[in-house]
């Protein structure tokens, strides 16, 4: 089947409104959605706390958090199969092949995008907005806040990375998910699975939705950071 | 930075939204059966399962893997029972406690596919040893599960007869695939490969490949089921996996599986047919 033919065929089933691909879909934005909304918020904090704060072992840190930069999701898929099977110390929690692992799996690898380049943007902002802040008579928080709201665009490429990373991630997903149909099957797991079984047509549709989501998702970001100043 | 609150506000609102439409039905009985690929991939089981839960009120989760890890799962507790296609691996599995009550529930048969132009000449072949030991001398490539899946222990165990170290040679493509995924492998390289007739029905037009050598009686390969041992793990929902045991082996799951024919072709056969 040429790629032409099976991308008009996956064309069909979008719009034909396939509930199996909808679910799918579904699936996908519901456990990764949950899993930013409980990343991002850590992540920009730790960043923020690494980016300001002077403790021991601060570089060290830097450069752990980076170098996890690069972990393979099916690696941390493997640690947390180990963890929550029944088998493994939190095999009581009985989460394994659910929704919520996957969801914890997703923040896990969200954290170290999140925290390494919220580190890296609130390192390059402008320090005379911390002065300013304070001269203003802002405290805690306020300053805090203030310096993230300077550098809000920095660190939403750092939350949109973040989501680009865990909504097309798939070793994870397939480890503790275990791509049980209608329940954890996301679109990367869909897609791997749907292509071993050589029905390209699904494969290219879930492809598609998995980009036009990937792209709704930026342009709510964008509209939310609202525009660059004028 | 007011319309930017403003914006936060919105967002958040809309985030919550989404979220409240994503709410997850809870059922309250759920079965975990981790089963093979064939199973799951040839449609079977989405024939099966839809009429043992209206009959039982109990959903079934579907984890297919290959046997190997099957069996893994089900002995970490991690699945509630296993349907797989390897019976010494069963038997080990019941006889160290991991499962109990373990039945044959159906069977069907690994072929030998290969290239329309057959380049080790083995169709006409009616001993599987004798057509591997040509495929070997031959040269031609042999597509491999290298999965421990069912289907690549019995390859295993057809060229340990044999006395061929097959892993490892040139002509021996060790994939570390799933079936659909080795046939298509197969097809693109025109080379030999070992198969369950349900995953080859399912994939032949895709992939060229022709049946070269069936019907030798060491390529029979039986499906049983077990549960896993509720006293290893008193947490399983034996209660459902022992439903299950009992429904694919009564009259009513042994006509599901004989109706079971996707292009008029029967892909599993009832064991109590033999």
């Amino acid at each position: 089947m040429g790629l032409l033919e099976a991308t008009r065929e996956a064309l069909q089933l979008l719009f034909a409104g396939d509930p199996e691909l909808w679910g799918i879909v579904a699936v996908s934005l519901s456990v990764t959605l949950r899993a930013m909304l409980i990343a991002t918020p850590l992540g920009i904090a730790a960043g923020y706390l690494l980016a300001t704060l002077a403790f021991p072992g601060r570089r060290v840190l830097i450069v752990v958090t980076q170098g996890l930069l690069a972990s393979p999701t099916v690696v941390v898929g493997l640690i947390l199969y180990l963890l929550l099977s029944r088998h493994g110390i939190f095999g009581e929690l009985r989460l394994l092949f659910t929704q919520t692992a996957m969801v914890i799996g997703q923040v896990l690898i969200a954290l170290p995008v999140l925290v390494a380049f919220s580190l890296a943007a609130i390192q390059s902002a402008d320090p005379r907005a911390r002065e300013t802040a304070i001269a203003l008579g802002a405290s805690g928080p306020r300053i805090g806040w203030t310096i993230l709201f300077e550098v809000r665009f920095a660190v939403m490429a750092a939350v949109c990375n973040a989501f680009g990373r865990v909504v097309s991630e798939i070793g994870c997903s397939l480890m503790i998910g275990g791509n049980i149909a209608g329940f954890t099957r996301n679109i990367p797991t869909a897609i791997a699975l749907e292509t071993s079984k050589g029905e390209f047509a699904q494969g290219i549709a879930l492809g598609i939705v998995l980009l036009l989501v990937a792209l709704a998702v930026n342009f709510a970001f964008a509209f939310f950071q609202g525009e660059a100043r004028r | 930075m007011d319309a930017f609150l403003l914006r936060c506000r919105f967002s958040a609102a809309i985030l919550l939204l989404c979220l409240s439409l994503f709410a997850q039905d809870v059922t309250a009985c759920v079965l975990r059966l981790a089963t093979t690929t064939s199973t799951d991939n040839s449609g079977l089981l989405r024939v099966l399962l839809p009429q043992f839960e209206r009959q039982h009120g109990c959903r079934v989760q579907v984890i297919a893997v290959g046997t190997g890890k099957a069996l893994r799962l089900a002995e970490n507790g991690d699945a509630d029972a296993v349907l797989v296609h390897d019976r010494e691996a069963e038997r080990a599995f019941v006889d160290n406690g991991h499962g109990v009550n373990r039945r044959d529930v159906m069977y069907n048969d690994f072929i030998l596919v290969g290239p329309l132009s057959d380049p080790a000449a083995v169709r006409g072949e009616r001993d599987v040893l004798r057509a591997l030991q040509k495929i070997a001398a031959s040269g031609a490539r042999f597509v491999s599960r290298g999965d421990d899946s069912g289907t690549d222990r019995m390859e295993r165990s057809l060229w340990q007869q044999l006395a061929i170290k097959a892993r490892g040679a040139p002509w021996h493509v060790s994939a570390g695939l799933g079936m659909g995924e080795v046939l298509t492998m197969a097809g693109e390289m025109q080379a030999y490969a070992l198969s369950d007739r349900a995953t080859y029905a399912a994939t032949r037009a895709r992939t060229g490949l022709e049946i070269v050598l069936e019907g030798d009686r060491r390529l029979f390969n039986p499906y049983g089921v077990i549960a896993v041992n509720p006293q290893k793990y008193p947490e399983v929902n034996f209660s459902a996996a022992m439903a299950l045991i009992g429904w694919l082996t009564s009259d009513a799951g042994k006509a599901a599986i004989r109706a079971f024919r996707p292009g008029g072709e029967q892909l599993f056969f009832v064991t109590t047919d033999r």
